[in-house]
């Protein structure tokens, strides 16, 4: 089950991407700011933020579609990033991620059936020294096995 | 009693909250008045979290803490008591130019900046004219550390003749090469000194205005570079008047959104001013045409970062460090499958085989090392065979591989060679920006000719080398241009990985 995508209202979205309008380069960090307040980037964003700069809606869709952070739906409760990079993979990282993945049933990019985890790939934490290397929900683990994975991901569903 | 645990996100991704939590309420339970202080990383990553004690005033490390052993921290029993932390073998050995304070002082402390030589340089600074500035850098053979390497203060200099009512001071805080955290070490730990950087940077091309554009892979540098940015600005270091000098500069981060090829200067400033972080064709230069059109400044983290001490300390005490055109030091980081990880700056020369060996002390796994990747996921793979090579830029380069961001990912002799030269071509197209056919359509064409050598087609083996050869020289950026240098120079030291050993035995 996947969250539904939200349905923010025009006024919604224009009050936040309000404050960023008159900053430079004003676009990434008005996606940001809607992804804070929505968990993704919605639809229904796209005209109003191109409305507010100028662009056209193409132009807006092609940025959010371009970066890797910008979701088109929300994220399960929590995110899971594993390390698929160098540093990580020479710790053992490969078999790591297909552990979690199996464990899970899932693909890089998706969420458990219940909606509880999202797991995705992450191309280095600057965790290099202390491989491999994940985040739960913003919170950075070193030397990561499954165990531990499993026992965060519990502490923060509890 | 004052007692210091890492805030850095290593020392965190390793317990360091838990062991501060326990550190207090141990001190509570038994009534001791301790200050717990959090300070960056010492950059001895295979002891964090790493405890200091302050014992008539020398810092007593104990690492690697976990919350049990509070109870002996304070009694000073632990069994994981190291000694004086500055005495230890990896610190004392080390020319901490750079990363002078960091470990050593609390990030968010402007006095604490201060009273560790903080400022000095851009107090200096601001007696200087833009053209002594630039000239300073210039003597001091700085260059980008980033990973091309060319030279900063003539990158410097085509900003300050540039004509401009704007200009801008961009710091490159996107690179997310695996086997380097340099960057984030410092933002987390001493960011008032990428600070200081940037507004004697400013200072010396006439820009003021500064973006560090932090990926959003490390959110702790994006908190901590955040606060020392609002903390500097009320304290009088940045805005209209900087120390009082009439002068102005001021800076703010921006958060990246996942996509390394912004680390790549061109893309980073269309990223900037908000549209695909796609790569732009040069010329014109950034320091000619930048940051919405104007001529901008674009330096790394680890550059930037080195400017204080050299307005601190001098051009040419920062040129005395280091050997034929590699002036200064390096931060070098150890990571991967390694004993002692972590972050060692020194002058450049020490050979690779002592970084790898009598610095990192070999394998975590005790196994026999079978290659170090140095500089970063684009950088070359080198064997043992390679071990005398002198850590420098020249050097590197004629071994067949390069400086990058002075990060070494060390491998065991499990691992894959193949699947390693696989996931390089893997990782470029994922991360290709699509810009040139190259690096869009090669990576593709290179995973899937990888398959075929895997798969026992060894007359693929050509066609991979004649692949690589177009990335080299056709791709309009570093991703798809040096992609083939990790796969090539796997090919090239293991051979037999790649199907030519079972052709011969055929």
């Amino acid at each position: 089950m996947r969250h539904a995508v939200p349905q923010p209202t025009v006024d919604d979205i224009r009050e936040v991407i309000a404050p960023h309008l008159d900053r430079e380069g004003p676009l990434l960090p008005i996606l940001h700011a809607v992804q804070a307040a929505w968990g993704c980037v919605p639809d229904a964003a796209v005209p109003v933020i191109a409305e507010a700069l100028n662009l056209s809606r193409a132009e807006v869709h092609g940025v959010v579609s371009f970066y890797h952070d910008f979701r088109e739906a929300p994220a399960g409760r929590h995110v899971l990033r594993l390390c698929r990079a160098e540093a990580c993979q020479a710790m053992g990282g490969k078999a790591l991620s297909e552990a979690v993945l199996g464990k899970l049933g899932v693909s890089w990019g998706e969420t458990t059936a219940d909606g509880a985890v999202t797991v995705e790939p992450v191309y280095c934490l600057g965790l290099c020294a202390c491989a491999p290397a994940a985040m739960v929900d913003g919170r950075v683990v070193g030397r990561a096995d499954a165990a531990r994975l499993d026992a965060l991901l519990a502490e923060g569903a509890a | 009693m004052r007692i210091w645990v890492p805030m850095d996100s290593a020392a965190k991704a390793l317990g360091a909250e838990e062991v501060a939590l326990a550190l207090r309420a141990e001190a509570e339970a038994r009534g001791l008045e301790v200050e717990i202080l959090r300070n960056g990383t010492r950059g001895m990553i295979w002891l964090e979290p790493l405890v200091e004690v302050e014992i008539d005033g020398t810092r007593h490390g104990y690492g690697p803490a976990e919350p049990a052993d509070a109870g002996a921290i304070l009694s000073g029993e632990s069994d994981k008591a190291l000694g004086p932390v500055e005495s230890l073998d990896w610190m004392a050995r080390q020319t901490r130019l750079t990363f002078a304070r960091c470990g050593v002082i609390e990030p968010l402390s402007l006095e604490s900046y201060e009273a560790h030589g903080g400022l000095s340089g851009l107090r200096r600074a601001l007696q200087m004219s833009d053209e002594e500035i630039v000239t300073e850098v210039k003597d001091s053979g700085l260059r980008g550390r980033g990973g091309a390497g060319f030279p900063t203060g003539i990158k410097w200099e085509t900003v300050r003749t540039a004509k401009a009512y704007r200009k801008y001071i961009v710091c490159n805080a996107d690179e997310g090469d695996s086997g380097t955290f340099a960057d984030r070490m410092i933002m987390e730990g001493d960011p008032f000194c990428l600070i200081e950087g940037m507004a004697i940077a400013g200072l010396g091309v006439g820009a003021v205005q500064g973006y560090v554009y932090l990926r959003s892979e490390y959110p702790d540098a994006i908190e901590v570079m955040t606060r020392a940015i609002e903390t500097a600005r009320a304290a009088g270091v940045l805005g209209a008047d900087i120390l009082g000098s009439g002068r102005a500069f001021d800076m703010e981060v921006r958060v990246g959104a996942g996509a390394y090829v912004c680390g790549e200067e061109t893309s980073l400033l269309n990223s900037l001013e908000g549209k695909r972080g796609v790569v732009r064709a040069k010329p014109p230069l950034p320091a000619i045409e930048g940051a919405f059109g104007k001529p901008t400044v674009v330096n790394n983290v680890i550059s930037l970062a080195s400017v204080p001490v050299i307005f601190e300390k001098g051009a040419q005490h920062y040129a005395d460090f280091g050997l034929g055109r590699s002036r200064g030091t390096i931060p070098l980081q150890i990571a991967g499958n390694v004993a002692r990880g972590g972050l060692f700056e020194t002058a450049f020369g020490m050979p690779l085989g002592e970084i790898v060996e009598g610095l990192g002390g070999g394998t975590a796994t005790g196994r026999p090392v079978k290659a170090v990747q140095v500089g970063g996921p684009l950088g070359a793979y080198l064997g043992p065979g390679q071990f005398d090579t002198p850590f420098g830029y020249e050097e590197l380069d004629g071994a067949g591989g390069l400086v990058g961001h002075a990060g070494l990912v060390i491998f065991d002799d499990t691992a894959d060679m193949l699947g390693l030269a696989r996931f390089a071509m893997e990782f470029c197209a994922v991360e290709s920006c699509g810009k040139c056919t190259p690096c869009r359509i090669g990576a593709v064409r290179g995973v899937e000719t990888l398959d075929r050598i895997a798969a026992g087609d060894s007359a693929a083996i050509e066609l991979l080398t004649d692949l690589c050869e177009t990335m080299t020289d056709g791709s309009l950026c570093a991703l798809g241009g040096l992609t083939p240098y990790p796969v090539m120079s796997a090919l090239r030291l293991f051979p037999e990985e790649f199907g030519t050993a079972r052709e011969a035995a055929e």
